[in-house]
């Protein structure tokens, strides 16, 4: 074996050039993260509290007590199915001709910006905001979950369709506009065809989405299982709570399955 | 058929006068192009990338407008129509494009049943409940170019030369009185090529259909054209008759090269132009 030739040792650039700058920045970092863990005011007393308290919640959960709320259990479950189910129909039907002016290839500038505005407003909020302003509107129940739930439905599906419209091999649209199609023809048969199997794989998305808010808006007054889960907790009935949060996971769980085989089913 | 579509033997269907293109980012496409074309003419239509092919084929049936100019189809000036008038133009100009432009996830009765959606009204075309008339036609024209086997498949499913013989079938079932044919064989290997055009210039005997058709292979053009022209930026620099189209052309058309050594097997694909990329656009603005 020949001696190899001199080599050249080769290192990967670092992200920032100024040695300087770089290690300035990393000594920064560290300061400032030493800074702000030594302004935390632990009150180690009340971690012990807590610690025994925390003991009671995991006991009720391994233990979940099924039967004696069974009837608000399953009436919070119904509540939440319902609004779910509903929420996801109504939301996704109006997400779609919003999502369709929503696509800077399809609609005029007008309708462009209004249905992204639309968007913008419904995205813009988290799911328990808006439910707090529809429960302070309609009242506690599930009438202001189903409204909270549809309306993010709407900020969700009608961006991801309207992207979805911008990214669509515009040929096929083109072709279609030659043979003097009108404007919803052109729609009907160079658009939908395209996007149709993700509008009903997001839908099914959705609707898992749209389950999992439920429960948590039901904990600032919107109904459903998240308000049977709260009133458990708040009643300590840690057990009854235990046997929510299985039932959620269940169906979660469920749903999950269901759509990934639905959506595999579309494609 | 009702339609008239021949006012008399031997007069021009297709009138193109002084017609220009400029694109908003300034390029001129088209700079003042006028021909005719009779009827049961096929004419190729040669020049190299970006010398404004696509643009003409596109502002005859305005899927481009046309900035100055005017294009005649059976005595109708094309430039002027909006709305419905420039629908019913439309159905009148069958198109075939370079890479089919097929609804990929459509059966192919449905891509041929497209080819009348100018003369159906919208719910009809919804609950794909074409007149039978025009889904007996969809059936003979899918035997005409020997798709019969494959009327419930998508067209995702099929070949390309198979996909363009979808293509033809779909501008044919528009009863069109002119085809307007964008490289119908850029993306096939040479034996499909050959049969596509002779395909699309036997149907153009059949029906004394004048067609226009736009390509990159200068052999395969004169082979198959009763009828050339050559484009050079955005200029005609040659019409003629196939045989006329030597050397010296060529070179006016495309440049100096050594035109022994063509392979048109071997074309290679220039990247985008400029005027590509605003076609495109302004193309796709006219969906709106």
């Amino acid at each position: 074996m020949s001696t190899p030739a001199a080599s050249t040792r080769w290192t990967r650039p670092p992200l920032i050039g100024n040695p300087w700058l770089r290690w300035g920045l990393y000594l920064g970092v560290a300061l400032y993260l030493i800074a702000a863990v030594s302004t935390l005011d632990v009150n180690w007393l009340r971690v012990l509290d807590g610690l025994s308290n925390g003991w009671r919640v995991l006991e009720g959960f391994f233990a979940p007590d099924f039967t004696t709320r069974s009837r608000d259990i399953w009436q919070g479950m119904e509540e939440s199915l319902t609004m779910t189910v509903t929420s996801t129909v109504v939301g996704c039907l109006i997400s779609i001709p919003i999502g369709l002016g929503a696509a800077r290839n399809v609609a005029p500038l007008p309708v462009y910006a209004v249905c992204r505005s639309i968007i913008a407003v419904s995205r813009a909020f988290q799911e328990i905001i808006i439910a707090i302003l529809f429960v302070a509107m309609f009242g506690f129940g599930p009438f202001a979950g189903f409204l909270t739930l549809s309306f993010a439905t709407i900020g969700f599906m009608a961006k991801l369709l309207a992207e979805d419209i911008e990214d669509i091999q515009e040929a096929q649209a083109e072709a279609i506009r030659a043979t003097g199609a009108s404007w919803w023809q052109v729609v009907n048969y160079g658009i939908q065809p395209q996007v149709m199997p993700r509008l009903i794989g997001l839908s099914l998305y959705r609707l898992d989405i749209n389950f999992r808010e439920s429960a948590v808006i039901g904990i600032v007054g919107a109904g459903g299982i998240g308000a049977t889960l709260n009133t458990a907790m708040s009643r300590y009935d840690y057990d009854t709570a235990g046997a929510i949060l299985i039932m959620i996971i269940a169906v979660v769980l469920v749903a999950e399955y269901a759509s990934s085989h639905l959506r595999k089913w579309v494609q | 058929m009702a339609r008239s579509r021949l006012a008399s033997p031997g007069q021009d269907m297709l009138r193109v006068s002084s017609l220009s293109k400029r694109y908003k980012g300034g390029e001129d496409a088209l700079r003042g192009v006028t021909f005719d074309v009779p009827a049961g003419q096929v004419v190729a239509l040669i020049g190299p990338s970006g010398s404004g092919k696509s643009t003409l084929i596109r502002c005859i049936n305005r899927l481009v407008t046309p900035t100055k100019g005017r294009v005649e189809l059976d005595d109708t000036d094309i430039t002027r129509l909006g709305g419905r008038g420039l629908r019913r133009a439309r159905r009148l100009m069958g198109m075939i494009f370079q890479e089919y432009a097929l609804v990929e996830r459509l059966t192919v009765m449905e891509n041929v049943l497209s080819g009348r959606l100018g003369y159906v009204p919208f719910w009809r075309s919804f609950f794909r409940r074409f007149p039978q008339s025009d889904v007996d036609k969809a059936f003979a024209l899918l035997e005409r170019v020997g798709l019969s086997e494959h009327v419930g498949k998508r067209a995702s499913d099929l070949s390309g030369g198979q996909r363009q013989r979808v293509g033809i079938a779909r501008a044919l079932e528009q009863d069109p009185a002119l085809l307007l044919v964008d490289e119908p064989t850029a993306s096939l290997d040479p034996k499909t090529a050959r049969q596509i055009m002779r395909l699309v210039c036997e149907v153009c005997r059949e029906r004394d259909l004048p067609a226009i058709i736009s390509m990159h292979d200068v052999p395969l053009a004169k082979m198959f054209a009763d009828r050339i022209i050559g484009l050079r930026a955005g200029e005609i620099v040659f019409d003629g008759p196939p045989a006329e189209l030597d050397k010296a052309v060529l070179t006016e058309i495309y440049g100096e090269e050594d035109w022994t050594q063509i392979h048109p097997e071997h074309e290679v694909r220039p990247e985008e132009s400029a005027e590509d990329r605003h076609a495109h656009e302004e193309r796709m603005a006219g969906l709106r």
